[in-house]
């Protein structure tokens, strides 16, 4: 059982508001992800929850109690580091049986809780090991391991894959979404990585500047982002923003479309546009154009398509794609 | 500078200064070494002759040799657990954020620039003194007779006085290693359920092994061979209570003029500070294969 909400959650640094003021639900169970660029306070926002920072004002709700003002290891929450944080002079075993020890259960329930957590994430033969023989991902696992023995009442991860390389990354995504899926428990992930936002969550939270920017379903926010900020934010690569005449012609300050969402012709359309860089991946094609009239635009194609520098081509926007937006940024209704 | 010129050109550059060096080392401990088996004294010069192991007999069998053994390992023992435990306790407090930290280090650090015998001379005149010192004035403020530091409680005294000396550098170095502790990791522990107390054993002492290690390697270099804080207040005594190998050797030496048994004592403290120092890196050393 996991429920957690806050209300009004504030955080200020002497006199820098880092945090103005946090709603946000988070039913058991889910699987929640704090997306948003650096510095945007998704990580302090996390460690509020923890207890490793104080609350400058505001509540925060476990299954209904308030726990602001409690130290981190009563919460029953339990936290995966960036860097892992590790206890480099302790076995894998003793790394993972840390909290059980301080928590004073019995060497049995230890012994069994951790073989059982070893198990799961494929750490048996590393038992004895020290943290400094491992490899990035298993100790990515003993982190997991410390943190699922103590069964808590939810999971935080606080930027976990940021130190893997690429391939490792995508598969510790797929190991996190399977662990959360095997074990049911509410967890709350931070990344400023919005492909591991749009492939883990159940629910998104973008934040900029310490504000919730769009709270929802991954695929709410892709296809109805309520302003400029999270449109832009969301998707890779990123939607192109068009003003000036093409945007009255929608009646609206701005449009923006996304580059998987363009037909293209060699012969007629609606944007004319000149190819400057193709960037040919196989199953799809990037293509950087310069639009006549409107700027540098990204158009995305699936398959192959002989399309080169300097290439004259007409792109046609699907029309019910097309997001509007106003002189403030914010989303209005679909045309 | 892998290939083999390189390599050579290296050595040759390299060779006077370590040539100057072997020289430089040898010599004296060749001499000493030769000086043992004489009788050599300043008293009847032109009278050396070679007496084998003698020396080494007369320095071993002297009861002032393990009455000054004991003492160079009880002031060894001391100091260092002192200055450790103090070290470790000072560091924690000082890599707190408190008001005036940066003075409050500075202050902590300066014990070390102090030369020995200044700082055995303010020891003696200024604070231990019977009459005149500080302590005697602290204890007459409780109506408590002054304590005469010298007479009674030698050893102690000179323990305090090198303690004092060597707790700076324990601190520095402690310091430093606390400062390099993760945080994430004393933050991990806690979130583990750990309170400040199990952080400390389970978290930071075993990072601070390694420090911990080279303060201890380190002083006991030092610690073995003080001498300018016996020479100034105590002069060894009373009786041989303050007398530790290093004195001895001096007292031999230069007040007995005995160069032949000066030198095996000299050449039996070489041995001894091999045997310690082989027997603390075998201990403790391989805390720095880590």
């Amino acid at each position: 059982m996991g429920a957690i909400r806050l209300e009004k959650v504030k955080k200020t640094f002497g006199t820098l508001d880092v945090i103005p003021g946090v709603d946000l639900d988070i039913n058991d169970g889910e699987f929640v992800v704090f997306v948003g660029p650096s510095g945007c306070g998704k990580s302090t926002l996390l460690r509020l929850i923890a207890g490793l920072e104080d609350v400058t004002d505001g509540k925060i709700l476990i299954n209904g109690t308030d726990v602001a003002n409690e130290a981190p290891a009563k919460r029953g929450l339990s936290m995966v580091f960036q860097s892992y944080a590790l206890y480099p002079h302790m076995t894998v075993y003793n790394n993972i049986a840390f909290g059980l020890k301080m928590a004073g259960e019995s060497k049995e329930v230890i012994e069994e809780k951790v073989q059982s957590a070893a198990k799961i994430l494929n750490l048996t033969d590393y038992l004895e090991r020290r943290p400094g023989a491992l490899s990035g991902g298993q100790r990515q696992r003993v982190a997991i391991g410390r943190a699922i023995v103590r069964n808590p009442a939810a999971f935080l991860f606080d930027e976990p894959l940021s130190n893997l390389d690429a391939a490792l990354r995508v598969n510790m995504r797929l190991e996190i979404t399977g662990l959360h899926q095997e074990l049911k428990t509410t967890m709350i992930y931070v990344t400023h990585d919005q492909v591991e936002a749009m492939t883990m969550a159940d629910k998104i939270v973008v934040l900029q500047a310490g504000r919730v920017e769009q709270v929802g379903k991954p695929m709410e926010l892709y296809n109805n982002p309520t302003n400029k900020f999270v449109a832009g934010f969301i998707g890779s690569p990123k939607m192109n923003f068009l003003g000036g005449e093409l945007a009255k012609k929608y009646d609206c300050h701005e449009i923006g479309i996304r580059p998987e969402h363009f037909a293209i012709s060699t012969e007629k359309g609606e944007i004319p546009a000149t190819v400057k860089i193709a960037e040919h991946l196989g199953a799809e094609t990037y293509l950087h154009v310069e639009a006549d009239g409107l700027g540098p635009m990204t158009v995305r194609a699936t398959g192959e398509i002989p399309l080169g520098e300097h290439d004259k081509i007409f792109l046609t926007p699907e029309q019910d794609r097309i997001h509007r937006f106003d002189a403030q940024g914010l989303a209005l209704a679909k045309s | 500078m892998s290939t083999r010129a390189s390599t050579l050109t290296g050595r040759i550059m390299s060779a006077p200064s370590i040539i100057v060096l072997f020289l430089w080392m040898a010599v004296p401990l060749g001499m000493t070494i030769y000086f043992s088996f004489l009788r050599y004294n300043l008293l009847s010069p032109g009278m050396e002759e070679w007496i084998g192991t003698l020396n080494y007999e007369f320095f071993l069998t002297d009861p002032a040799f393990f009455a000054s053994l004991t003492n160079t390992l009880l002031l060894v023992g001391s100091v260092l657990v002192i200055t450790v435990v103090g070290g470790i306790l000072l560091g924690l407090m000082l890599d707190q954020p408190i008001f005036g930290r940066g003075v409050l280090r500075l202050l902590v650090i300066a014990p070390f620039f102090i030369m020995p015998t200044v700082n055995a001379l303010v020891w003696k005149n200024l604070l231990m003194d019977p009459v005149s010192g500080m302590f005697a004035w602290i204890a007459s403020l409780f109506g408590l007779p002054a304590i005469d530091w010298f007479t009674n409680a030698p050893l102690t005294s000179i323990i305090i006085m090198v303690s004092w000396q060597w707790l700076p550098f324990a601190v520095l170095i402690l310091l430093t290693a606390l400062q390099s502790l993760d945080r994430d990791q004393k933050e991990a522990a806690q979130m583990d359920g750990a309170g400040p107390v199990a952080i400390f054993f389970y978290i930071t002492l075993p990072h601070l092994s390694r420090a911990i290690t080279v303060v201890v390697l380190i002083e006991t270099i030092f610690l073995l061979t003080v001498f300018a804080e016996i020479f100034v207040t105590t002069g060894g005594g009373p009786g041989l209570a303050t007398t530790n190998i290093a004195f001895l050797v001096y007292t031999q030496a230069l007040l007995q003029f005995d160069v032949g048994g000066a030198s095996a004592g000299g050449i039996v403290a070489v041995i001894l500070a091999n045997i310690v120092a082989i027997f603390l890196i075998r201990l403790i050393g391989k805390n720095l294969d880590k």
